[in-house]
């Protein structure tokens, strides 16, 4: 059962991949759709039984690398933490898939496309039931090639295979840095199994690197690692580009795998971050900008997949905040509920666009809900849960997270205090804004789109059903054990809090206004979107024309896009042209070509090789060198 | 005698010579000549291969010693014999080299229509000394294989080549004679003072410190431009680029690897001192491989360049892994090894096989191949994946445990090598991209096949042992364990023992 969740979706990928061509589109479907169904009920087996039954395990398959002490298996690890995980991915990428039977309907290249998707899911199961750092590398460079690969599904559109291309390469500088991060935590722990190193967290203390404390160093190295999947603020440009995509594709990166990544490796390295006061810092700020930032954007996008995709930012901003308070309970359990409900937006949005006849710019949309009253409802429920309105998921965890930033110390505490509760404002006006603008108002697209507008059918409307239901239910349901009075029983011990650390106490413990205040300006919000869209339609255009800087500041994604493309991708182009071009073979091959052209006459007469033209070449190469090593190791040891 | 019961490594090295022998002697119709000039080929070769598995089986991972060793009076009275033999560290390369050659032979099958005879004969030679110098176990038998490589490779490139053939093959040709010259100097002078060029013998030979830098740096001239090290780069492009797929295959494969291989046999225990003295300059150049080679790639507009310049990207990791002294970086850089062999292999192959249809090495003259040859697509990714280091391929794991080891030395040198993550991210990617992705625009594309039966036969063991590599890479980590380990204590105890001597 615990194997069977982990690897039933690489049986489905390697079904739909390499013999979709022979069994035929339907039967590859199929195939992929069944797998994951049953690694559904696996991994939902495997939730009950290990949160609840309260059993963690750990299975070891087979040895991958060990030398020289650096020993790596390939395992699965069964903790409360993973088993959440487990879970959660599997149940949404089911839904997903059977969603997406509908959906890719029309597409000629289906096997290809379930086989990316299962891939997709195998490589995340992997990553959350990793039970060392290599591995859990292996699942997070997989997700990278998976998104990759789905990313560009359409490959032959330019912008797709950009945007994939975009998506590997930012997550790949991540990557860069969680390479070291496993570096440097070998050479502390002398392990990078999590059972090893969780074990031995206090004997390592004193650990020093470079002059700092090792624990620092690892975790910002690791959070960087984190930053890159998780789309926090800096390295984020890839994950609208991602839209690139088959929206069921947005809904897997954005809910269930991918982006949940750096968060859930966080929450699982909590033993090390609780030693390392300043990079929890660093975590706290960083989220706290992501989250203020991501939303701001979210503001003023036109294209329906983007704003929720800036949302996704967002939130993803807010779960750092709180894992960098200490929260990581409440940070696990908003990556929980937040799938359920940005799935549903996701999956919402693609029932809308299929609807619209591949239309995906909201100032096209509009007086489309009578229509399609189904998504509508459900995209309500989705934002509703998203903005965090009493009783339904968000609200449990969103504002258990702003309560635990209240409760947290020091000035990152309040900045991220501050930062979420404007995040709230913003998150409530973008999701109406969003709203109105797509269903509401006079239609605003041609009369030929318009007459094709109809309800998505039942195989795409019952991934939504289950998930608005998980999007109302899952937070009152669950919050108990994540993070209320039963939550040290429910972690068993998977995410560690240090003595210091009682923030999981304090946070409820906070004055009476501080719980209401979120609710308030998440009202207030809605308020303002309707005014603002409904009322008096006029105002937007007047705030956007008088304030023409803000407005393409934010619509323009506070210009990274351009800044990166100006300081990385252009020189590195123009570096890569000189020093080819210029160095090697001006400089470098100018020397031995001069020789090289002799020798090509001189192979004529074979005789003038012999006759000192080897030897002064030699006796260039041997001058160089000793030059050159004599200043760079004598010179270097002095 | 040794494990196997017959002169095991004998019959490997020469068995090829054998075939070549047999293929000058076909007369007839150039038709059939060249029919069974190929069949004689591919037999031999394949035979090679299986008698080669024998070591696979029957290698005693857990001795650090030399195995199969064979040991025959030569020239005895100088202290030359003719003395062969394997150990961890390059049992698996003799097995590299005998697996390349018959995949080399079948992928040349349709695409070499000249000449066919002597280009069988000129690759079988090319296996008696690759085989031949990596079961060496004198010095002067090592130099006679390791020079006599050069000759059919020379040939391969300036007779079976593409426009600029001669100019490349010459460059090729002098380039690496010259560093070896130097070489033979060096080996000279061990004779001088040992009185003997037997290998295992010198090891134990201690050679003073400033002796050993002179020599070391001898070596180095040879071995730096075999790599190929930067700045001693620039032959490589322009022989993979000129050289047919086969030529290319077998100078990525296994000819890249006897620099390293030279460092890993020679420098590192016979010259602890003058190695561990050079070791920040290793790092210096390694680095700069990586970053700068990385970066010339992404400019390059003809794939076989491409592919040429993240192979000295890769050989990059590959020496700075051997001059980090320790057990995970030796073992990455022979990991590295393998696996570029068997990777960048399989990438010649790839752009073989676009060329065979195309006749073009072009970027810009392809585009949306994944629409018309899906299944060439998928294996292209999957070695462009590998070749990125994507976890589960073969190209992680060297990778991984050279970085770590880096780390060790200096986070700076790690941060260096794993640049090398990026910037390889980026230029392979954007091949692919420029390659598969996109839409068809160029019309007689439409027409391709997809690959042939033999084609897929060319590529499947190598997908196999890319994934195996991969999923599993610790069958390949346990044959050099022994080796490596015992290396590394010898090479530290003497670096001890010269301390203690300073003091």
């Amino acid at each position: 059962m615990f194997v069977g969740a982990v690897f039933f979706p690489l049986l489905g990928a390697s079904i739909a991949g390499l013999f979709g061509r022979w069994i035929g589109d339907k039967a590859a479907q199929a195939a992929s759709v069944i797998c994951m169904v049953l690694a559904a009920i696996c991994g939902l087996t495997a939730f009950w039984q290990v949160a609840f039954g309260h059993a963690p395990q750990t299975l070891e398959i087979l040895t991958f690398i060990d030398v020289g002490g650096f020993e790596v298996s390939w395992a699965l690890r069964y903790d409360t933490l993973s088993a959440v995980m487990v879970g959660m991915v599997t149940l949404i990428s089911t839904l997903i898939h059977v969603y997406s039977i509908g959906y890719m309907s029309h597409d000629p290249s289906r096997p290809r496309f379930f086989a990316y998707l299962s891939l997709f899911t195998f490589m995340m199961l992997m990553l959350v039931t990793a039970d060392n750092l290599v591995q859990l590398f292996f699942g997070w460079e997989g997700v990278g090639l998976a998104s990759y690969l789905l990313i560009g599904f359409w490959y032959e559109k330019e912008s797709a295979c950009n945007a994939a291309m975009k998506a590997f390469i930012v997550n790949r500088v991540g990557d860069l840095f969680f390479m070291l991060g496993l570096a440097l935590t070998f050479w502390t722990f002398g392990s990078i199994e999590f059972s090893t190193i969780f074990a031995d967290v206090q004997q390592h203390r004193d650990a020093t690197f470079a002059g700092l404390p090792a624990y620092e160093v690892i975790c910002v190295l690791l959070f960087l690692g984190a930053c890159g999947k998780s789309a926090q603020l800096g390295l984020h440009t890839w994950l609208p580009d991602a839209m690139e995509g088959p929206t069921p594709v947005s809904a897997l990166i954005h809910a269930a795998t991918m982006v949940t990544a750096g968060v859930f490796l966080v929450a699982r390295m909590s033993p090390v971050f609780e030693y390392a006061p300043t990079a929890l810092a660093i975590v706290t700020v960083v989220g706290a900008s992501t989250a203020l930032f991501a939303a701001t954007i979210g503001c003023v996008q036109n294209d329906i997949k983007r704003v929720i995709a800036y949302s996704t930012c967002s939130q993803l901003g807010y779960m750092f905040f709180a894992l960098g308070v200490g929260a990581y309970q409440g940070a696990i359990f908003h990556l929980f509920t937040h799938a359920f409900f940005k799935a549903l937006l996701f999956l919402g949005a693609g029932s809308v666009i299929h609807a619209m006849s591949d239309e995906q710019d909201i100032r096209r949309m509009g007086g489309i809900w009578k229509k399609i009253p189904f998504t509508y409802v459900v995209f309500w429920i989705g934002s509703l849960a998203l903005a965090g309105v009493p009783f339904f998921a968000g609200y449990y965890s969103k504002d258990f997270m702003i309560e635990a930033a209240f409760a947290g110390h020091g000035w990152t505490a309040r900045y991220a205090w501050f930062c979420g509760m404007a995040a709230a404002f913003l998150t409530a006006f973008y999701s109406w804004r969003l709203i109105i603008l797509t269903f509401h108002g006079e239609p605003r697209a041609d009369h030929h789109t318009m007459a094709h507008v109809h309800e998505s059918p039942w195989v795409m409307l019952g991934p939504l059903l289950v998930l608005a239901v998980g999007a109302i239910g899952a937070g009152a349901v669950f919050a108990p054990y994540f993070i209320g009075h039963d939550w040290q029983q429910f972690w068993n011990g998977a995410i560690v809090n240090a003595p210091h650390n009682h923030i999981m106490h304090d946070a409820h413990e906070v004055p009476s206004w501080v719980p209401l205040a979120p609710t308030v300006v998440g009202l207030s919000g809605i308020a303002l979107a309707y005014i603002m869209y409904m009322f008096a339609p006029s105002i937007p255009g007047k705030l956007a024309s008088t304030f023409r800087g803000i407005y393409l500041f934010l619509l323009n994604k506070w210009y990274f896009d351009e800044l990166y493309d100006a300081i990385f991708v252009r020189p590195a182009r123009a570096l890569a042209r000189v020093l080819w071009q210029k160095v090697d073979a001006g400089v470098i091959d100018g020397v031995p070509n001069g020789v090289a052209s002799l020798a090509v006459e001189a192979a004529h007469g074979a005789a003038r090789i012999q006759t000192g033209r080897v030897a002064s070449y030699a006796f260039t190469m041997i001058a160089g060198l000793v030059v050159f090593v004599s200043l760079l190791v004598f010179g270097a040891a002095r | 005698m040794n494990a196997a019961g017959f002169p095991l490594l004998t019959l490997l090295t020469f068995l090829p010579l054998v075939g070549a022998a047999f293929i000058l002697t076909l007369r007839g119709d150039d038709k059939v000549v060249a029919e069974n000039a190929r069949w004689a080929a591919l037999w031999t070769s394949l035979i090679v291969f299986a008698l080669s598995l024998i070591l696979w089986f029957r290698f005693d991972k857990a001795d650090a010693g030399f195995q199969f060793v064979e040991q025959l009076d030569w020239l005895s009275e100088f202290g030359i014999t003719y003395h062969v033999g394997i150990d961890g560290i390059s049992v698996l390369f003799v097995l590299l080299s005998t697996l390349l050659t018959p995949i080399c032979i079948l992928s040349a099958w349709d695409a070499v229509q000249t000449r066919v005879r002597e280009y069988m004969v000129a690759f079988l030679v090319l296996e008696t000394m690759m085989v031949g110098m990596f079961v060496a176990l004198d010095f002067i038998v090592f130099y006679v294989f390791f020079e006599g490589v050069l000759i059919p490779m020379f040939l391969i490139i300036g007779v079976w080549g593409g426009k600029r053939r001669v100019y490349a093959s010459f460059k090729f040709f002098l380039y690496t004679l010259l560093g070896s010259v130097l070489m033979l100097l060096a080996i000279l002078l061990l004779w001088y003072r040992a009185g003997t060029t037997d290998i295992p013998a010198l090891f134990d030979h201690s050679i003073p410190p400033s002796l050993q830098t002179w020599i070391f740096l001898a070596f180095f001239a040879s071995f730096a431009v075999k790599v190929p090290m930067w700045p001693f780069h620039t032959w490589l492009p322009d022989a993979h680029v000129e050289a047919p797929t086969a030529g290319s295959v077998i100078l990525a494969g296994v000819l890249l690897k006897m620099g390293a291989y030279g460092f890993l046999r020679f420098s590192l225990p016979m010259l602890p001192q003058a190695s561990a003295d050079f070791a920040p300059f290793i790092y210096a150049l390694s680095i700069i491989a990586v970053v700068y080679t990385s970066l010339v790639a992404l400019a390059q507009e003809d794939m076989k360049k491409l592919i040429a310049y993240s192979s000295v990207a890769h050989m990059g990791i590959v020496t700075l892994g051997i001059f980090t002294f320790n057990v995970q970086g030796l073992s990455g850089a022979l990991f590295t090894m393998l696996s570029h062999g068997v990777v960048a292999s399989a990438l010649f192959l790839c752009v073989g096989v676009l060329y065979d249809r195309v006749h073009s090495r072009d970027i810009a003259r392809y585009g949306g191949v994944a629409k018309i040859m899906p299944a060439y697509a998928l294996v292209f990714m999957l070695f462009s994946m590998a070749s990125v280091a994507l976890p589960g391929l073969a190209g992680f794991p060297g990778e991984l445990l050279v970085i770590v080891a880096a780390w060790k030395v200096n986070a700076w040198v790690a941060f260096g090598a794993a640049l090398g993550m990026i910037l390889g991210a980026a230029y392979t990617l954007y091949l692919y991209k420029r390659v598969a992705f996109g839409k068809v625009t160029k019309q007689d594309l439409l027409g391709l096949f997809d690959m042939s039966p033999r084609e897929h036969l060319v590529f499947a063991p190598l997908i196999v042992l890319a994934i195996w590599m991969g999923v599993h890479p610790q069958t390949f980590l346990s044959f050099f364990e022994a080796s490596v380990t015992a290396l590394v204590a010898r090479h530290d105890a003497a670096l001890g023992a010269a301390r203690l001597a300073g003091m």
